[in-house]
């Protein structure tokens, strides 16, 4: 039975439903001669994309991730907007004072604003968890659509070197390197977080490639003549990029976790680095007296991870077939 | 198996000793050392010997059960003895109780796809997966143990199973989110299979539908991931008992980190990826008993 709403129909053009008619009943001559193979130039085209935009569109969890996502990046860029205090501006004076006004959170220990911090915080664990998500996808997904494009003995070495990866957990090894350094920048904790996580998304990358690899489309543009890079770069690539796309977006939440379960640990990011996952770690030992010096960045850190979650969790279900249609 | 084994190990030996500059002063972090122990340490991990020698040799510490000293200079294998128990306890509890609670809803929110319960569950597992450990570990700790007094605050010496049934729940309850969804896509998936129609028309009972012909189809991708999150747990347990004080080998690793204690932190580390491997092991064995198309000659 043709779809109506498919685009290129026959039926578009002479609608067979009669007024007072339940069911389509299919004419005789409904699709004439060569009609399956013709066009409407007037559809709009499709694509993966516009499929997955149309799916995501009406995803109420897409539309309130990308907005807690636009907000948090509004606060990473200009936190200026949102507070008029200094976080590093501490005074005794003020130790675990209250909230008061222009102080909404009140002060922690050192008599720094907590509220002010909070929004300061976000330009540290946003920054660690984006830079390290590119170093990540850069590594990961190079090597992964490489092995997975030229196979072979490369994919072999590439597939062990990864079963190793794996065998050690992210948080273990990080706990193991960042130990070892003692000049801590937020650049060792984005290297080291990536290094050891590059498997993740190299695993992805290359059995999205190989499953794209072997389609006709790949067959055409071979027997074109076109360099085996180029259909890479131009066939497979853009094709295979969904659900590279997916882990990425859940390993950026991934990653601001665990630069805050390091800082938490006191070997993350320096403590002159304004982080929630430091305030929440000079934060416990008051926990008794003043449960808001923790409680402010906890919150701040849980609703932007649930952001970039949430955000993967939508993306997956627009980007892949299996799960759309159930 | 063992190339992973092997590949594993010396990744971790090789970015202890082969990062640039001194491991020995490396180890110490910010604390001044002796040259006396200073040379004890470079003679305790044959700094002296080429590289592929010294990882032999560590090898061989591992099999043969030797992990080194502490740095407080106790064998890293006593302390093992005392903490690996309690570790296990809390591990073993935390997975049980994320298992048959992921498994028992996962189940019913996979049976009833799109419906208003399996959006819930689904929003709360978001939810619980995007706070970190040490957060929900806090909050337990403040209103369980500290405002409400249900609960002991910290667990310390004696740690029986009631005193861990808290951090176990925090624990656990990050997989729980992950063994849930796992558990729903699987079902999901499952439960429109051609032999399920079949077993509903021969007449089954929905309880038997359900959890024979649904359930062991939809259980191989959550065994995998509970046989992976041992290591998770592991490394959650760092954390964990250091909240909690419990005296795990996390809570050990816990204090050794505070403390700077690198030498400590890396032999404690090392027994954890081991058993994390071990875990994987028992794992893929495990999948034959599940999948009868899964045999291992």
């Amino acid at each position: 039975m043709p779809d109506p709403d498919l685009p290129g129909t026959p039926d578009r053009a002479s609608p067979q439903a009669r007024a007072g008619q339940n069911y389509f009943v299919a004419g005789p001559d409904e699709v004439e001669a060569l009609g399956v193979d013709r066009l409407d130039e007037a559809s709009p085209p499709t694509s993966m994309w516009r499929d997955a935009w149309r799916g995501l569109r009406r995803n109420p969890m897409f539309l309130v991730s990308a907005l807690l996502i636009l907000f948090v990046l509004v606060v990473v860029a200009v936190p200026g907007l949102f507070t008029g205090q200094d976080p590093r501006m501490c005074l005794g004076q003020n130790s675990m004072r209250g909230p008061g006004a222009g102080h909404p959170f009140g002060f922690d220990l050192q008599g720094c604003d907590i509220f002010a911090r909070t929004v300061y915080g976000a330009r540290a664990s946003v920054l660690t968890g984006v830079g390290a998500t590119a170093i990540f996808l850069l590594i990961g997904g190079t090597v992964g659509a490489l092995a997975g494009f030229y196979g072979g003995r490369l994919d072999a070495v590439v597939s062990r070197i990864t079963d190793v990866f794996f065998g050690i957990p992210l948080i273990l090894a990080a706990i193991v390197m960042m130990q070892l350094f003692r000049n801590r920048s937020i650049w060792t904790v984005m290297l080291i977080l990536a290094l050891f996580a590059w498997p993740h998304v190299a695993r992805i990358a290359r059995g999205s490639v190989i499953s794209v690899r072997g389609n006709d489309f790949v067959l055409a543009a071979t027997a074109l003549g076109v360099s085996r890079f180029r259909i890479l770069l131009r066939h497979v690539l853009p094709n295979a990029v969904g659900p590279v796309i997916v882990v990425t977006t859940i390993w950026l939440g991934v990653f601001i976790v665990t630069e805050a379960t390091l800082s938490y640990l006191g070997i993350g990011l320096p403590p002159s680095v304004v982080s929630w996952g430091g305030d929440i770690s000079t934060g416990q030992s008051r926990l008794r007296s003043g449960s808001g010096i923790i409680f402010y960045p906890a919150a701040a850190l849980a609703v932007t991870v649930l952001g970039f979650i949430m955000l993967g969790d939508a993306l997956r279900d627009a980007l892949d077939p299996k799960a759309r249609k159930r | 198996m063992i190339p992973v084994f092997i590949g594993a190990t010396l990744l971790i030996y090789a970015m202890v000793f082969l990062i640039p500059g001194d491991p020995i002063q490396a180890l110490a972090g910010d604390k001044p050392l002796s040259p006396a122990v200073a040379d004890q340490l470079r003679e305790r991990y044959h700094l002296d010997r080429p590289f592929i020698v010294q990882y032999l040799l560590y090898l061989k510490g591992i099999f043969t059960l030797d992990f080194g000293t502490s740095f407080s200079g106790q064998p890293v294998r006593d302390v093992l003895a005392r903490a690996f128990p309690v570790t296990i306890r809390l591990a073993f509890m935390a997975i049980v109780i994320e298992a048959a609670f992921g498994i028992f809803f996962g189940v019913i929110a996979g049976l009833r796809k799109g419906k208003a319960f399996d959006a819930t569950l689904l929003v709360l597992s978001l939810f619980i997966i995007a706070v970190p450990v040490f957060v929900i570990g806090f909050l337990a700790q403040f209103f369980l143990g500290v405002r409400w007094g249900i609960a002991p605050v910290t667990v310390g010496a004696d740690a029986s199973f009631s005193r861990l049934l808290v951090p176990a729940i925090v624990l656990g309850l990050v997989s729980f989110a992950y063994v849930l969804r796992l558990t729903r896509t699987s079902v999901a998936e499952n439960k429109d299979a051609d032999h399920v129609r079949t077993a509903t028309a021969k007449g089954l009972s929905r309880r038997r539908v359900v959890v024979v012909h649904i359930l062991r189809n939809s259980l191989i991708p959550v065994v995998t991931f509970l046989g992976a999150d041992l290591g998770a747990l592991m490394a959650g347990a760092i954390v964990t008992e250091g909240i909690f004080n419990i005296n795990g080998v996390g809570g050990t690793i816990y204090q050794a980190v505070i403390r700077g204690e690198a030498p400590t932190v890396v032999s404690f580390v090392t027994v954890l990826v081991v058993v994390f491997l071990v875990a994987n092991l028992l794992v893929d064995l495990l999948y034959a008993a599940l999948d009868p198309r899964i045999r291992y000659a």
